[in-house]
C-alpha cells in the first residue's frame, strides 16, 4: 500500500520536472536571443539596409531582410490563402460529399504538412532550372505558398468542420445556394478560426529559411520587382552568424530578436483576435 | 436565378481545382525529384549509393552512408531525449493539471511550435554548443570539436519536437473516456495505476503515433541542425563527435553542386531519400490517428 503512494509521488515528481524542463527551454530560448541580441539592437538595424563593407563590420543594417521578409510572406500568405480557402471549403460536405476525394485531398495535406521545408526548396528549385529561371521574389513567394498551403488548409478545416449543420440547413431551408451560404454563414461563424490559422501559417512562412534558401536567394537590395532576387531576416541571422566577425556575428543576434518579436506578436495577435471574435459565434 | 446557379457551379469548379491541384502537388514533387535523381540512380548501383561512406562528388564516388548515419544519430537522439519529457507533460497536464493551468501553458505550447529553426539554431550556438564544449566535454573527458555535434544537435532538435508529441499526445489521451477511468478507479486502483493500465494501454497506439510524427519533424529538419551538428561527412562514433544529417547536406552544397557532373542528381536524390522517408512515416501515423478518430482502437 505505501510502496503505491511512493510510486505515485515519483511519478508525479518526474511529470512536473519534465513540465518545467519543456516551460524552461521556452524562457531559455527566447531569453538566450533577447540577452545577446537587445544590445546588438539599434536603429540602424531597422532602417537602413546592409552598406558596402557591412559584411566587413561596417554600417548598415537589415531592412533589406526585413522588407524581403514581409513581401515574401505576405506574398506567400495571400496565395496560399486563396487556395486554402477554396480548398477548406471544397472539404464540406456539400461539396464533396465526404467522399474518397476529400479523404484522399486530407491524407495530401497531412503528408504535405509533414514534407520538410528543405525538400519544397529543392523541388522549387528543380522547377526554376527546369525554366531556366533564377532565385527570384516570385519564386520564393510560390515555394511558401506551397508551404504554407497545407498549415492554413487543415487549420480552416478544422473550423468549418465545426460549425453546426443545422445553422447551414436554416440557410438552404431559405433558398441559399451553397455558396452564399458559405461565405455568409459558414465564413462569419468560422471567421476567428480562418484568421488564426492565415496568421499561424504567415508566422511558419516567415521564419522559414530552407525553402527560400536557393529559391528566394540572397541580395543586399530591396527588390523592385518579382524577378529580383530577394534577402529574408532569417536567412539574414544565418548568414551573418556564419561570419567569422563578432560584429557581424552580433547582428545575427540582433535580427534574431527582430524575427522572434515579430513571432510573437503574431502569436499574441492570434489569441486577442479568437478572444475578441468568439463572442459573436452562434454556439 | 440563372446568375447564382451560375456562380455557385462555377465556384465550385474553382474549389475542386484547388483541392485536386493540392493532391497533385506531392505527387509531382515525388515525381520532378525522382526524375532529376535518376541520372545517378542509372550509373551508380542502389547499394553503393545507400551503404558506402566514401563520398568524394569531384571523383565521382557518392556514399550516402555517412550522411545517413548522420541523420539517424541526430534523430535518434532527439527522438530518445523528447519523448519521456513529453509524453510526462502531456500525461500530466491531461490528466493532473488544472484548468487554469492547462489554459496558461496551451498557448506556450503553440509559441514553442512557432518559433523558427534559424531562432533555435542560433539559441543552440550561443547556449547549447558553449555548454558542451566548456561544461560537459571537459567534465566527461571528451575531445569535441568546439562543442559541434550530434548531442548538440540531439538537444536542438529535441526541444523543436516537444510542441508535437505534446499536443498529439494530448488529443489522444482526450479521445480516452472519463467511463473508463471511473470503472478503474472504482475497482480501488490509485490514480497512477489507472493512468498505467488503462489510459496508456487504451492510448498507445495514439502515443506511437505521436512519436512518429515527432521522430518525422525532427528527421527533415534542416537549419537548426546544420548550425551546430559539425558537418563532417564520417559516420559519427559517439554523441559528442560531428555529424552531417541529409537536410544539412542539401542545404550546404546547393550552390556549388551545378560545376561537377552528377553531384545535382546526387544531392536532389538525398532530397527524394527525405521525402521517402517522410512520407512512410507520415501515413504511418496518420493511419493509425484516423482509426482513434473513428473509434476503432
Amino acid at each position: 500500500m505505501e510502496l503505491r503512494r511512493v510510486e505515485e509521488s515519483i511519478f508525479k515528481i518526474l511529470m512536473i520536472l519534465s513540465l518545467v524542463i519543456v516551460m524552461g527551454s521556452l524562457l531559455g530560448v527566447i531569453g538566450t536571443i533577447l540577452l545577446k541580441g537587445l544590445p546588438a539592437l539599434n536603429i540602424d538595424m531597422l532602417t537602413k539596409t546592409a552598406q558596402g563593407g557591412y559584411y566587413l563590420g561596417k554600417g548598415g543594417g537589415i531592412l533589406n531582410a526585413i522588407i524581403g521578409s514581409a513581401y515574401l510572406a505576405i506574398g506567400g500568405t495571400v496565395l496560399a490563402f486563396f487556395l486554402s480557402i477554396g480548398i477548406a471549403f471544397y472539404l464540406q460536405k456539400e461539396y464533396s460529399g465526404g467522399t474518397r476525394l476529400s479523404n484522399l485531398t486530407r491524407l495530401c495535406l497531412d503528408i504535405l504538412w509533414g514534407t520538410p521545408s528543405i525538400v519544397y526548396g529543392a523541388f522549387g528549385f528543380t522547377v526554376l532550372m527546369f525554366f531556366h529561371m533564377r532565385a527570384s521574389l516570385l519564386a520564393g513567394i510560390i515555394v511558401l505558398a506551397l508551404l504554407e498551403l497545407p498549415i492554413m488548409t487543415r487549420a480552416m478545416e478544422e473550423v468549418i468542420k465545426t460549425v453546426p449543420q443545422e445553422l447551414k440547413e436554416v440557410s438552404y431551408s431559405l433558398g441559399a445556394t451553397r455558396l452564399e451560404t458559405t461565405l455568409s454563414v459558414v465564413s462569419k461563424q468560422a471567421l476567428p478560426g480562418l484568421l488564426t490559422g492565415v496568421l499561424i501559417a504567415f508566422g511558419r512562412g516567415i521564419g522559414d529559411a530552407a525553402s527560400i534558401l536557393f529559391t528566394a536567394g540572397y541580395t543586399d537590395r530591396i527588390p523592385t520587382s518579382l524577378f529580383d532576387a530577394t534577402a529574408s531576416l532569417p536567412l539574414a541571422i544565418f548568414f551573418q552568424l556564419s561570419s567569422p566577425l563578432p560584429q557581424v556575428q552580433q547582428k545575427a543576434y540582433a535580427s534574431a530578436v527582430i524575427l522572434l518579436m515579430v513571432i510573437l506578436a503574431i502569436s499574441i495577435t492570434t489569441r486577442l483576435l479568437s478572444r475578441k471574435y468568439n463572442k459573436y459565434i452562434i454556439k | 436565378m440563372n446568375i447564382r446557379r451560375l456562380k455557385d457551379n462555377i465556384s465550385s469548379r474553382l474549389m475542386l481545382a484547388a483541392t485536386v491541384f493540392a493532391c497533385l502537388l506531392f505527387f509531382s514533387m515525388l515525381i520532378g525529384l525522382y526524375i532529376r535523381a535518376r541520372p545517378i540512380l542509372s550509373l551508380v548501383p542502389i547499394s553503393d549509393l545507400l551503404f558506402s561512406s566514401v563520398w568524394g562528388p569531384s571523383d565521382g564516388k557518392f556514399g550516402f552512408l555517412p550522411f545517413i548515419m548522420g541523420t539517424l544519430w541526430v534523430t535518434g537522439l532527439a527522438t530518445i531525449i523528447a519523448v519521456p519529457i513529453s509524453l510526462l507533460s502531456s500525461i500530466y497536464l491531461s490528466e493532473y493539471a488544472g484548468n487554469s493551468l492547462r489554459n496558461a501553458v496551451k498557448p506556450l505550447i503553440d509559441l514553442l511550435a512557432g518559433i523558427p529553426s534559424v531562432v533555435y539554431g542560433l539559441w543552440g550556438v550561443l547556449a547549447v554548443v558553449p555548454f558542451i564544449k566548456n561544461t560537459l566535454a571537459p567534465a566527461l573527458g571528451v575531445e569535441t570539436i568546439g562543442g559541434y555535434g550530434v548531442l548538440a544537435g540531439g538537444i536542438v532538435l529535441s526541444i523543436m519536437v516537444f510542441p508535437i508529441i505534446i499536443s498529439v499526445t494530448g488529443e489522444v489521451l482526450r479521445s480516452v473516456t472519463q467511463d473508463m477511468r471511473e470503472v478503474s478507479l472504482s475497482l480501488g486502483a490509485t490514480k497512477r495505476q489507472t493512468i498505467k493500465h488503462v489510459v496508456l494501454r487504451k492510448a498507445r497506439p495514439g502515443i506511437f503515433a505521436a512519436i512518429v510524427l515527432g521522430f518525422s519533424r525532427a528527421f527533415g529538419e534542416t537549419m537548426a541542425v546544420l548550425m551546430v551538428v559539425g558537418n563532417v561527412p564520417k559516420v559519427p562514433a559517439s554523441v559528442f563527435d560531428p555529424a552531417y544529417p541529409l537536410p544539412a547536406l542539401i542545404a550546404n552544397t546547393f550552390g556549388e553542386m551545378m560545376s561537377i557532373p552528377l553531384y545535382d542528381s546526387a544531392i536532389l536524390l538525398a532530397a527524394l531519400m527525405l521525402l521517402i522517408v517522410v512520407l512512410i512515416f507520415n501515413i504511418l501515423a496518420r493511419m493509425v490517428l484516423i482509426k482513434i478518430e473513428k473509434g476503432v482502437i
